[in-house]
């Protein structure tokens, strides 16, 4: 069980500004993230996307604000647990107990949710009966390639997941790649290596055409699939991989008795609190009168959060505001030396 | 103000006015229709306020971008007639527009 002043659910831009704002006012907290990596929407979503209105500066993309606010954060020494959901929050006398679907466990009187609109999921198939081969022969992502040796693979998608795993596989399996429309968005190099890979009969494409069904008993046996213009062609296969991008779901979040209103969380504006004490929300996810999801509007929550975590934390001691240019305790916090 | 028609998959039927300049998109959500959720909030990030649109409109509506084509590829049951109703800007021309909703958005 790991013991926090602190446990911030997102590591989004909001949450990592809300983490930098708690150690500097000496407060310990640790970071939980679905995703692999550190970033959030903006290193999911818009990475290379400039973006305009972070105050004081002109221009910067995702993955720069990213990579700065990370940079922020090196005085300090915070504990990321990436690929990893908080799956459960329970009270547990003035503390609440956090369990995340790997199995760590985390004791803190205060949790701050920074969660964007939820968290990264895989996009699905939309026939039901997928659901039965998931992870046996439907995969969203692959976690050991050898498995697919020998085989035939039926691969969903046209952007860069799916070109790269069809020439990758090509070597060693039987490919189908099938993309609902001619165009791929990949990267136009893979779109070349693909399209020589089929002139070679490496890789069998299918255009303008969508999964329409699966059958099989235990693992896969075939798949049909349905052309723009309805004819459907029947696919022996031994594994389907989709890769379809992520959505964002709210997932477990809404089991923790949190009061949501159109997937976003009701806080009040002085703490950013919900309607359980000591929980906050932060970002995007939380919604007041006048809310605006900007990022700026995430770092003002976050540090506003930051201040009222402090007498959960330390009930026996008074918060005092202090300025960073001036106040020594927090130089020293920054290892900055006069 | 133009009238936009939204019809839920099940044969539910909303006709609302929504101001020029609006997407139809935001006409859903601020009147409250179910069945766009608009996850992004409009920045074409996430295909969660995806429509299905007749010919007859289809064809008199602003070309797709790139990227909005991009984004349909990931979403739910997209057909030769599917938009992004967040890149659907309510004008006077747009009065009138029907647009049925998908089984669901993710």
């Amino acid at each position: 069980m790991i013991k926090t002043d602190a446990l911030i659910i997102g590591a989004g831009p909001t949450g990592l500004f809300t983490a930098h704002q708690l150690k500097l006012i000496g407060l310990s907290c640790e970071i939980v993230d679905n995703l692999d990596k550190i970033g959030g929407q903006c290193i999911e979503l818009y990475p290379d996307k400039p973006i305009y209105d972070i105050p004081a500066i002109p221009e910067c993309t995702g993955e720069e604000l990213t990579n700065n606010l990370i940079n922020q954060l090196k005085p300090f020494d915070i504990k990321f647990h990436l690929n990893e959901r908080v799956e459960e929050v329970k009270k547990n006398n003035e503390n609440w107990k956090v369990k995340t679907n790997k199995g760590t466990e985390f004791s803190t009187p205060n949790i701050i949710i920074a969660g964007g609109v939820g968290s990264f999921e895989p996009r699905k198939f939309n026939p039901k009966e997928c659901e039965k081969f998931e992870n046996k022969s439907i995969f969203y992502s692959i976690k050991d390639k050898t498995v697919f040796k020998g085989k035939t693979v039926s691969i969903f998608g046209g952007g860069d997941s799916a070109l790269d795993w069809a020439i990758e596989l090509s070597k060693d399996s039987k490919v189908n790649l099938i993309h609902r429309r001619d165009e791929f968005r990949g990267a136009q190099a893979s779109v070349n290596k693909m399209n020589e890979l089929v002139k070679t009969n490496k890789i069998n494409l299918f255009t303008k055409y969508q999964l329409k069904s699966v059958s099989g008993n235990e693992n896969l046996d075939s798949i049909e699939i349905e052309h723009d213009n309805k004819e459907i062609k029947n696919l022996k296969t031994d594994y389907v991989l989709g890769f379809f991008g992520l959505i964002m779901q709210l997932g477990p979040i809404a089991n923790w008795g949190l009061n949501i209103d159109k997937k976003t969380i009701s806080v009040d504006t002085e703490k950013f609190e919900t309607n359980q004490k000591g929980i906050y929300a932060v970002g995007d996810i939380c919604t007041y009168p006048g809310k605006l999801k900007l990022i700026l509007s995430g770092f003002h929550e976050g540090a506003l959060a930051a201040r009222a975590c402090f007498k959960l934390a330390k009930p026996n001691e008074k918060y005092r505001f202090e300025f960073t240019t001036s106040s020594k305790s927090i130089k020293n916090r920054l290892g900055v030396k006069e | 103000m133009p009238k936009i028609t939204y019809i839920e998959h099940g044969g539910k039927t909303h006709t609302i006015e929504v101001a020029n300049g609006l997407s139809v998109m935001e006409g859903a959500v601020q009147n409250n229709i179910p069945g766009i959720d608009a996850d992004c909030g409009g920045s074409m990030a996430c295909a969660t306020c995806h429509v299905y649109v007749k010919e007859e409109w289809f064809n008199k509506l602003p070309k797709k971008e790139d990227g909005e084509e991009d984004m349909l590829d990931m979403a739910f049951e997209p057909k030769k007639n599917s938009r992004l109703s967040c890149q659907l800007m309510v004008s006077d021309q747009l009065d009138g527009l029907v647009v049925n909703l998908p089984e669901k958005q993710v």
